[in-house]
């Protein structure tokens, strides 16, 4: 809940709504792959997050 | 007022503490867990940096972060959909990360520092500085300047990867900013990449192969791959480079543009892999020296300050010096992103809780000196538990006889007082050789850090004689310039007739094993206030060969995380080729110890 209240006001701050849709969208979806465990950025030779 | 900087969960995690303005200490979680470029939470860091204060967790009283995840996490998207439908497979891959846990990292923060005694208070509380802010602030805050400009280049934080500051009192404000994909420092890991080295470490690999070529293709770089601006502003053509969406660096376009010389770390360097790291080194350059120029232009700067994993190019720092454009010039030693944990514990102090701006002379970086440090008996404990045979010497008995094993060409493993913060080795944990030998790099290199011969090492030299030696006249206490060999001391040589790595066989100089083959070489002066062992050390080598320099390399082999504890030190002693360890005051020769001690363990790393 916290988490969602921080970035809602990320969100107004940067004023990038659009954000908004595609980060739920992408948490709803999420857990599916959430409980996938195993290093997502081994094949990157360089991650860029 | 306590304040724990904190950078992790990318590369180099580190941990700072910073107290009533002044650094009591900082540390790279790698040197801790032996985990070279360990991007875990540095469990280990902050627990030294609070016994190292002799305080609580509940004592601290603001923790910060050195990034914004959010910011990152915007980035991220955005680049995804600008590329759309490329980049599919590295969103898949990362998505999942990002959901499962980067994006809750105030949480994941707050789950780990509870671990550690913190409370629910202080985890709520904790603050999160930027990326670029982070690396300005450790470079301006530290700094001996009142006011200054700020420069920071590096690959990418959230969205910068190369921003312009400027810092008065206790302030810095942010005046330009180039934003990713647009990235020098990508730039530069991209040609790391293409010519077989590990992005991210084998950058410096990529600069000390440099002088081996020609900038030939810097014009075609220029064409074709980046289209820099009089002013230094730049922009990549992405066409050429995968990194945005993709799982490596550069495509397919970019290896057609050089006629397919992409090299893989197993290959055989070749003259073409020279020239093309001579030709980036110089738009790298080029574009540096624009910004300083519009800099001076705009602003009129008289002091610099640097940050950021480019500004540990020492060689554009030396170009930048030689310019002569600025009065002064400082720069972060911890300027990668492992000194993050450092700016954005100055900078909640100075710019958060407005503090008075408190400036220490030379610096308040202390020599770089803020890591651990070891007990005479907790080393002698160690020594007898492995069955180690040693002698305690007097200060004045070490100096004489390390001098003298020096001459000797003994190669010698010096661990003395607190580790250095950064990448660099500064005398601490050092392993030192004699400058003037001309069979040294190639020995030090092959047979003690188990490297490529062309490595180039770095001299350290008394503060007061470094432009008898070098082209040089200030200070260089963290290794950062680059400045030529007198030309008194060059010597005779075939060097024009020569090309690649051949030129390596000719002696170049009186101090062969630290004249790069440019004549070039990275500088470390040494004062008696900054190490006064070291220093007395170097001047007892003088006084004995009429030499003041000596090579100065980190103490630690290939692709290892530099030393820390007397226990890693001993274990690398015994495990290459070095005659001699001193620890603190306790020597040790290699031929004296138990046979079982001995152990190849450089299989433990992975080829940087």
């Amino acid at each position: 809940m916290e988490f969602l209240k921080e970035f809602g006001r990320f969100m107004m701050t940067r004023k990038k709504y659009w954000l908004a849709p595609i980060l739920l969208a992408m948490l709803l979806i999420g857990f599916l792959i959430v409980f996938s465990k195993g290093s997502a950025t081994a094949p990157f030779i360089y991650s860029i997050f | 007022m306590k304040i724990l900087g904190i950078a992790s969960y990318y590369h180099d995690s580190s941990a700072a503490l910073v107290i009533d303005g002044q650094i009591v200490a900082a540390c790279q979680e790698e040197r801790l867990t032996r985990i070279k470029h360990d991007s875990a939470f540095p469990v280990n860091s902050i627990k030294f940096c609070l016994q190292r204060a002799g305080i609580n967790a509940a004592d601290v009283d603001h923790i910060i972060f050195y990034e914004k995840p959010f910011l990152k996490f915007e980035r991220l998207l955005e680049t995804y959909l600008a590329f759309t439908p490329k980049g599919f497979i590295s969103f898949a891959r990362a998505m999942p990360l990002w959901l499962n846990e980067k994006l809750f990292q105030k949480k994941l923060l707050g789950d780990e520092l509870k671990e550690l005694g913190f409370t629910k208070e202080q985890t709520q509380k904790i603050l999160f500085s930027t990326h670029h802010l982070s690396h300005a602030a450790s470079a301006f805050f530290a700094s001996p300047f009142e006011e200054a400009h700020v420069l920071t280049l590096d690959g990418v934080g959230e969205w910068d990867t190369t921003a312009i500051y400027a810092g008065k009192g206790n302030e810095l404000t942010k005046l330009h900013e180039m934003a990713f994909p647009h990235s020098l420092g990508l730039l530069y890991s991209a040609f790391t990449y293409y010519c077989g080295f590990k992005v991210n470490s084998g950058e410096y690999k990529l600069m000390g192969l440099a002088p081996y070529g020609r900038p030939l293709y810097a014009e075609l770089i220029r064409t074709h791959l980046i289209d820099i601006k009089p002013d230094g502003s730049f922009r990549l053509n992405m066409k050429y480079f995968d990194f945005a969406t993709g799982l490596t660096m550069t495509n397919k376009k970019f290896d057609e543009l050089f006629n397919g010389k992409y090299r893989s770390p197993d290959d055989t360097l070749e003259q073409v892999h020279m020239d093309i790291a001579a030709s980036v080194q110089s738009v790298l350059e080029d574009i540096v020296l624009k910004i300083c120029f519009f800099l001076k232009k705009k602003y009129n700067t008289k002091n610099l300050c640097l940050a950021g994993g480019v500004a540990l190019n020492c060689v554009a720092n030396g170009k930048i010096e030689k310019l002569g454009l600025f009065e002064n010039i400082w720069i972060q030693p911890a300027a990668g992103d492992a000194g993050g944990s450092l700016g954005a514990a100055l900078a909640a102090h100075y710019m958060h809780l407005k503090n008075e701006r408190r400036i220490e002379l030379p610096d308040a970086m202390q020599g770089a000196y803020l890591g651990p440090s070891y007990k005479d008996d907790e080393i002698e404990e160690l020594l007898k538990s492995k069955g180690a045979i040693f002698t305690k010497m007097s200060d004045e008995e070490l100096i004489e006889f390390t001098s003298a094993a020096l001459q000797k060409e003994a190669i010698v493993g010096w661990f003395q007082g607190r580790m250095e913060f950064g990448p660099r080795a500064l005398g601490n944990r050092s392993i030192l050789a004699d400058a003037r030998s001309e069979k040294m790099q190639k020995v030090l290199n092959l047979k003690t850090k188990f490297r490529e011969s062309f490595r180039p090492f770095a001299p350290v030299v008394l503060e007061e004689k470094v432009n008898d030696w070098f082209n040089y006249e200030k200070s260089s206490p963290y290794m950062l310039m680059v400045a030529p060999v007198q030309k008194n001391k060059r010597t005779e040589n075939n060097m024009k007739e020569l090309s690649g790595l051949s030129k390596l066989n000719e002696k170049r100089s009186e101090i062969p094993a630290v004249t790069h083959i440019d004549y070039s070489a990275r500088i470390q002066t040494v004062s008696k206030n900054s190490n006064p062992k070291l220093y007395s050390l170097i001047q007892r080598f003088e006084s004995d060969t009429g030499v003041p320099v000596l090579i100065n390399t980190s103490f630690n082999i290939r692709s290892e995380p530099i030393v820390c504890s007397p226990e890693d030190a001993y274990r690398c002693f015994m495990g290459c080729n070095m005659d001699i360890l001193v620890l603190e005051n306790y020597v040790l020769l290699k031929e004296e110890q138990p046979e079982k001690n001995k152990q190849d363990y450089s299989h433990l790393f992975e080829k940087d």
